[in-house]
């Protein structure tokens, strides 16, 4: 049924990730694409992979931006991927039921053997979070690594999807995002996280946390660092030599 | 967005399918059809000809066509389920009364028609009017593009489908000589109707303040403006060539006076200079309209489609959408 859940167990497994820390190094684009390549939604399809314009199915992509003017202006990587929304339209204009939200987690799937290939959930979704696979004929989209969550031949460390668990920055947090007292939804409170497009009104379940304050020169003067000194600690004999070289 | 060709002709066809079948079975209630069996062969034929196309041409996009049945068990919160359930249904009281009117030579020689034939009429126009209703709601639905999602979309889809059904009704008249006046005077009222909606379609969205910005889109409200720097892969990916189109923005401005034109203009004129002549020049002035209308309407469609921005294109470079 694409009508969504009338009754939710509370959880809401979802994504914090942290603006400030990313290094856009794409590592979690790139073990995304190798887990699921192999995984829930597999295969994830490449057009001319070794060609002039190499084309295929991600479920994560990370843009960068360049935002604010002059002293003020800073460089933002930005990871983006399914944001499992509260409000997916993504999954209500599907005509088929091949889209669902899972009312034990609040993950956003498809079910691959329904989907018709018909795209509209691809145009519903504000975020770009669905990928069309021309090769399979069916939508993709993140399974939040549904495949490895509740995964029990994985060592419990790594029941976490692996853009998380492959962060080198730790950029990215997973967990129960309906649970106020979870690490995550911590995190979003003392960080100030904040949803995309809030004013259109899907209730994304990932969090972003904003980059943090940018640090002046004013507050630590490093220019000062790089005046020449003789300070006492430097020792009777250079403190000597710096009397007799002064003018 | 990326306007899909059998979408385009799916909206164009279809549209003119509903609303002939509509005005067929408009008439057929109030007044009922001409006599000449013919022309009401050729226009029930033509209506459901025009539908199924548009139905099978929309199946064309699809990824999985095999599996379309499944599309209609959705009806409960998608307008393209809806439209498919609908679209099907109109098969039903539609295919009644061309039985009726086309194989039952007492129905169409009585002076009363049947209840069941009065009432299959009025459900025909019902579901016919719900279908267009429907395609319609499957755009203006859409929050992520708000070039669609306001009522002029609703209007839009229903005024063009009346109006093209009027035209095409109004060439068939002429074509088989039982062309009435009464059938001409709304065809030529409905290309007005067009040509004031389509002009207060793009008066709006020419000005509508942006729904959403580049801003907004990162969470980087507060931060200054937000502009792309490197790009997140190496070439265009599905979404750019989906809803990234960019094409139709350079020649927006002489396409929009084209399909003006072709779809309301010349169709107007046509009509009149068809209506002051009685020989072959009738029918030859009404295909000429239908033509253009046409020729028109699809350039106007395509317009819809490629000039729609989608919010993920804040992504890309787009300041506001």
């Amino acid at each position: 049924m694409t009508s969504l859940p009338t009754q939710s167990t509370g959880k809401k497994l979802g994504l914090v990730i942290d603006l400030d820390t990313c290094v856009g190094c794409h590592a979690c684009s790139v073990n995304c694409k190798e887990w699921n390549s192999g995984g829930h939604a597999a295969p994830l399809t490449d057009l001319e992979p070794y060609g002039a314009n190499p084309d295929g199915v991600w479920f994560n992509r990370v843009h960068s931006f360049e935002v604010g003017e002059g002293d003020t202006g800073r460089t933002v990587y930005f990871p983006k991927s399914c944001l499992h929304c509260d409000e997916p339209a993504c999954v209500t204009v599907c005509p088929t039921g091949a889209s669902y939200k899972r009312v034990e987690d609040g993950i956003v799937l498809v079910d691959e053997d329904k989907c018709i290939g018909c795209k509209l959930c691809s145009w519903a979704c504000p975020y770009g979070a669905r990928e069309y696979d021309p090769t399979e004929g069916v939508m993709k989209k993140c399974t939040l690594c549904i495949d490895r969550i509740y995964n029990e031949n994985l060592p419990e460390a790594e029941r976490v999807p692996v853009c998380v668990s492959t962060c080198p920055a730790s950029a990215r947090h997973f967990g129960d995002l309906g649970d106020p007292n979870s690490e995550v939804s911590q995190l979003v409170a003392s960080r100030g996280g904040v949803d995309l497009m809030p004013e259109m009104g899907y209730q994304p379940v990932n969090k972003y946390l904003p980059p943090r304050p940018k640090v002046t020169n004013d507050s630590v003067h490093l220019a000062a660092g790089l005046t020449p000194t003789a300070p006492d600690s430097a020792g009777k004999f250079l403190q000597w030599v710096d009397r007799l070289l002064s003018p | 967005m990326h306007p899909a060709f059998s979408v385009i002709f799916f909206t164009v066809s279809s549209g003119a399918g509903y609303g002939l079948l509509a005005i067929l079975a408009l008439q057929l209630y109030v007044e009922r059809l001409p006599q000449n069996i013919w022309f009401s062969w050729a226009g029930f034929v033509i209506a459901f000809g025009l539908i199924s196309f548009g139905l099978l041409s929309s199946f064309a996009h699809l990824g999985h066509p095999e599996r379309a049945l499944k599309a209609f068990s959705q009806w409960r919160s998608s307008w393209l389920s809806r439209e498919g359930v609908v679209a099907v249904l109109t098969y039903a009281p539609g295919g009644l009364i061309a039985i009726a009117w086309l194989l039952i030579p007492d129905i169409r020689n009585s002076s009363a028609l049947p209840v069941w034939v009065e009432i299959a009429a009025l459900f025909t126009i019902l579901c016919a009017v719900l279908t267009v209703y429907c395609t319609s709601m499957i755009y203006a639905s859409l929050r992520t593009i708000p070039h669609w999602h306001n009522g002029h979309t609703v209007i839009g889809y229903l005024v063009h489908a009346a109006m093209s059904g009027a035209v095409v009704y109004v060439f068939l008249s002429s074509l088989f000589g039982v062309l009435a006046m009464s059938a001409m005077w709304p065809a030529l009222a409905l290309l007005g109707v067009g040509f004031f909606a389509k002009t207060a379609f793009w008066r709006y969205v020419d000005s509508a303040p942006p729904s959403m910005t580049a801003e907004s889109a990162t969470g980087l409200t507060g931060f200054g403006a937000v502009r792309p720097l490197d790009p997140p892969h190496t070439s265009a990916n599905y979404l750019q060539k989906e809803m990234g189109f960019q094409i139709a923005r350079k020649h927006a401005a002489r396409l929009r006076r084209i399909a003006m034109i072709l779809s309301y203009g010349a169709p107007f004129i046509a009509l009149i200079l068809s209506a002051q002549t009685d020989d072959w020049l009738n029918p030859l002035l009404a295909g000429v309209a239908v033509l253009a209308m046409a020729a028109g309407l699809l350039t106007e469609r395509w317009l819809f489609f490629a000039e729609a921005k989608h919010s993920v294109t804040l992504y890309y470079g787009e300041k506001s959408v």
